[in-house]
């Protein structure tokens, strides 16, 4: 009777602690090397007593400290709305132009040496040439992001659009498909991998480009801000706001996953269907 | 079994990367003197915008002035030493993060325990815009190369990394049990099965890389103010120098040409006996 | 309904020109469903897309219901081969077939009607929410010839749209194909490879010479109306008809190997 009553328990829980020891097991890959790194820098820190190396507690501790609401308001905000405002407008203007180049064999074939040239030029020499043009100002500051991460966009779209099946092309014309629907449901959204993926390489583009622009040129934001804390010396600050650039980079990578996840539904759909799953 | 096709276990990033895809065939001489007549017509448009004040020439100098800035430029041995830092800190740089990365991403690929482990920290580590360590590079070795050297071996390291790592997981199970079942040593797995079925994935984080690099390379002289092309541009645009900005411009989207061609080259080279494998991937 | 006249298509090449078809005549009667049977590379599809209007032929002219055909017709649409690659991947298979039917600003009840009608004909009603690559190759061609019919059209094209997929897909999609022509009564030319494909499917079969091309014969095909995979392709007429038709085009494609010189003056 005990016996039966054992064996109903451990059958009962052999399943529940399977499940358990697999979560543990995730939280483990997820968790293990960042802390060990956390605590190798702490150790670090605590034995070397190096001035540029404060131990992780102290940065974390600044870094509330720095960036409380006010310098949130002042310097982050702006910094983040420029990128994305930046980014946007790029993507646009290089969906655009990408869709007009990519359907036109001529213009491509006249403008491509052209763009070539300018896709290869870095674009962080455009932050001199652009304050010469328009002096320190959002403005400035704006044309810098969208002149930088437009060029992969509009060379992806381009690819993209170039690369529509010819069959769905026909399809279109037997039914009629034309316009703008022909536009919103054949082309756009046949070329949405290249286009993404451009706009994947335009988003890092626009940050460094974002940063840069206030390290260079600028008296407030977020790369202003960092620049000056390392001016001044004032360590755990400039190690804060080290801190703050990478969560940003790491958040908006996360959101642009996302977002290209629905996009992409389709696509990741075909491909697995494609490797016979 | 899942019998992942190179083709399908590339990410979307793929089908054209940063460096574009190579167009090999089709290039015929009607394209030829389209391009030509584009790049003319460019430069003709850039000499008469400043010329009848669209934009006064302070701005925009007209295209012939800036060309015969870069025609004096040319001449001078300072301009040669920092294009020649410039490719010295790019070179440098993507070869550190390559060898890195190479190295870093066969072992971690290759061992799923490794994999499973440093994947959080990957993801984390990955999008960190390498600007974000400018203060630190400053703060480390000042305007020394080294400085740049840092910004530019991140950026690049993250590329060719986790091209590496696709590559690995795209080694093909069957040729991989084959290798075994005729008693093929590790070593030689790794030299005969692993390495090539990698080698166009290495090949585009190489070329993904070297564009980052470039970009990083100029970014850390512009801002950092180690010497090379990025530097002189700084100091032109201090001088209010307008037509050697853009001169300067010029030459560095000249080695952009040069780096993304280099490897493009590199690249087709190297993958000749893989074109009818993925004539997708070369044509 | 639908008049070939003296149809030639010459491409331009790099070795010089290339005649796909040379002279092409034949004309199809409302509710016709004839099939279009020649030896692999003879233009096939070249002459299709000429009937679709997707390609200029270089001399000759397309007739349908009166109107001279110069663009792709409204009242006619076109199944192609290539079936996974005619569906819009990123739209679910009702959007599919209503895509077209926006485009003619059908309101949105009729396009529902349209669209469950034409599902339900091909059997693919409960996989109207699908996407086309979570179904098998069979049931894509079945999606995109849903398509078609929930279009209206007056002639439905088809481009061997079965060369792709198994056997006994094959035997279902042929039945169906002759039952919705009954049901939706529209004029079908089909085109296929398959001489017992032609022979079963059609009441007429045009036969095509090899490239350059022509109107090699037309046979009636005398079968009784009601059709079935195991005893109409028993029957003897059946095997007399498809012995007829395979006779000719071994025979046009030996006379084509044999008379490269003649090839060769046409240009």
């Amino acid at each position: 009777m005990s016996a039966a009553s054992t064996d109903t328990r451990d059958a009962a829980r052999r399943p529940g602690a399977s499940g358990a020891s697999r979560i543990a097991l995730r939280a483990l890959h997820l968790l293990l090397l960042p802390l060990v790194l956390i605590g190798a820098w702490w150790l670090a820190s605590a034995v070397t007593g190096l001035y540029y190396l404060p131990t992780p507690g102290e940065i974390a501790a600044t870094f509330v400290e720095v960036w409380g609401a006010e310098r949130l308001a002042a310097d982050v905000l702006p910094s983040i709305g420029r990128l994305i405002g930046g980014f946007t407008l790029g993507s646009v203007l290089g969906v655009a132009l990408g869709v007009v180049l990519g359907l036109s064999a001529r213009l491509r074939a006249v403008l491509e040496p052209v763009l070539e040239f300018f896709r290869a030029i870095p674009p962080p020499v455009l932050v001199p040439l652009l304050m010469l043009f328009m002096g320190v100002n959002t403005t400035m500051k704006l044309a810098v992001i969208v002149s930088g991460c437009i060029w992969p966009i509009l060379l992806n779209t381009i690819e993209g659009v170039r690369a529509v099946d010819p069959v769905l092309i026909d399809t279109c014309r037997c039914y009629g498909v034309r316009g703008r629907r022909w536009l919103t449901t054949l082309v756009l959204r046949s070329a949405s991998p290249q286009i993404m993926a451009g706009m994947r390489q335009g988003l890092s583009i626009a940050i460094i480009l974002m940063v840069i622009s206030e390290m260079f040129a600028s008296s407030s934001g977020l790369g202003y801000t960092i620049i000056q804390f390392q001016r001044s010396f004032a360590i755990p600050e400039m190690w804060s706001g080290i801190l703050l650039l990478g969560l940003l980079g790491f958040g908006l990578s996360v959101l642009f996953g996302l977002a290209e996840r629905r996009v992409l539904y389709w696509y990741n759909g075909v491909r697995a269907a494609a490797r016979g799953e | 079994m899942k019998t992942d096709t190179a083709e399908n276990a590339r990410p979307p990033a793929r089908p054209s990367g940063a460096g574009g895809r190579p167009r090999v065939p089709r290039r015929s001489p009607n394209r030829a003197v389209l391009g030509i007549v584009g790049v003319v017509g460019f430069l003709l448009l850039w000499e008469a915008v400043p010329r009848i004040g669209l934009i006064p020439a302070r701005f925009l100098p007209p295209a012939s002035e800036v060309l015969a800035a870069l025609g004096e430029r040319l001449v001078l041995p300072e301009f040669w030493t920092a294009v020649g830092d410039t490719v010295l800190t790019w070179g440098i740089g993507l070869g550190i993060a390559f060898a890195a990365a190479s190295l870093l991403g066969f072992a971690v690929g290759s061992v799923p325990v490794l994999r499973a482990f440093t994947h959080s920290t990957v993801e984390f580590l990955r999008p960190i815009p390498s600007v974000a360590l400018i203060p630190l590079a400053i703060l480390l070795y000042g305007t020394d190369m080294a400085s740049t050297l840092l910004l530019v071996v991140y950026a690049a390291f993250w590329q060719i990394y986790i091209q590496v790592l696709y590559g690995v997981s795209d080694i093909d199970p069957v040729a991989e049990q084959t290798a075994r079942s005729y008693g093929l040593g590790r070593l030689s797995r790794l030299r005969y099965i692993a390495w090539p079925s990698a080698l166009p994935y290495v090949l585009t984080g190489l070329r993904l890389g070297a564009a980052v690099a470039l970009i990083l390379t100029i970014t850390g002289q512009l801002i950092i103010g180690t010497p090379g092309l990025g530097q002189q541009i700084s100091v032109a645009k201090n001088s209010d120098a307008t037509e050697l900005v853009y001169a300067l411009i010029i030459a560095t989207g000249a080695l952009g040409v040069a780096v993304n061609v280099g490897v493009r080259a590199l690249e087709r080279r190297a993958l000749r006996w893989h074109a009818s494998v993925r004539g997708e991937e070369i044509a | 309904m639908l008049d070939v006249t003296g149809l030639q298509k010459i491409y331009p090449g790099q070795q010089g020109e290339v005649e796909a078809l040379r002279d092409l005549t034949f004309d199809l009667g409302e509710g016709e469903l004839a099939c279009l049977v020649g030896p692999s590379g003879c233009g096939k599809t070249t002459l299709l897309k000429c009937i679709a209007g997707l390609m200029r032929p270089s001399s000759g002219s397309v007739v349908l219901a009166g109107t001279s055909v110069t663009g792709p017709p409204p009242d006619m649409a076109v199944v192609f081969q290539e079936y996974g690659r005619s569906l819009f991947p990123w739209l679910r298979v009702r959007d599919n077939v209503e895509l077209p039917l926006k485009e003619k600003k059908l309101p949105k009840q009729r396009r529902r009607e349209l669209s469950d009608e034409a599902l339900d004909a091909v059997g693919l009603l409960k996989s109207a929410d699908a996407y086309p690559w979570q179904l098998s190759g069979g049931m894509q061609q079945r999606v995109a010839i849903a398509r078609a019919i929930a279009y209206e059209p007056r002639v439905l094209l088809m481009d061997e749209p079965f060369a792709a997929v198994d056997a006994q897909t094959r035997a279902d999609l042929e039945d169906l194909i002759r039952t919705l022509w009954k049901r939706f009564s529209m004029t079908v030319l089909f085109v296929t490879h398959d001489i017992d494909e032609a022979v079963y499917l059609g009441e007429r079969v045009l036969v095509m010479s090899s490239s350059p091309t022509i109107i090699q014969d037309d046979v009636t095909i005398d079968l009784p109306d009601e059709r079935d995979q195991i005893n109409t392709r028993g029957e003897h007429r059946f095997a007399e008809l498809r012995t007829r038709i395979y006779a000719e085009i071994r025979n046009a494609s030996q006379s084509a190997t044999a008379q490269p010189q003649e090839a060769g003056k046409a240009h």
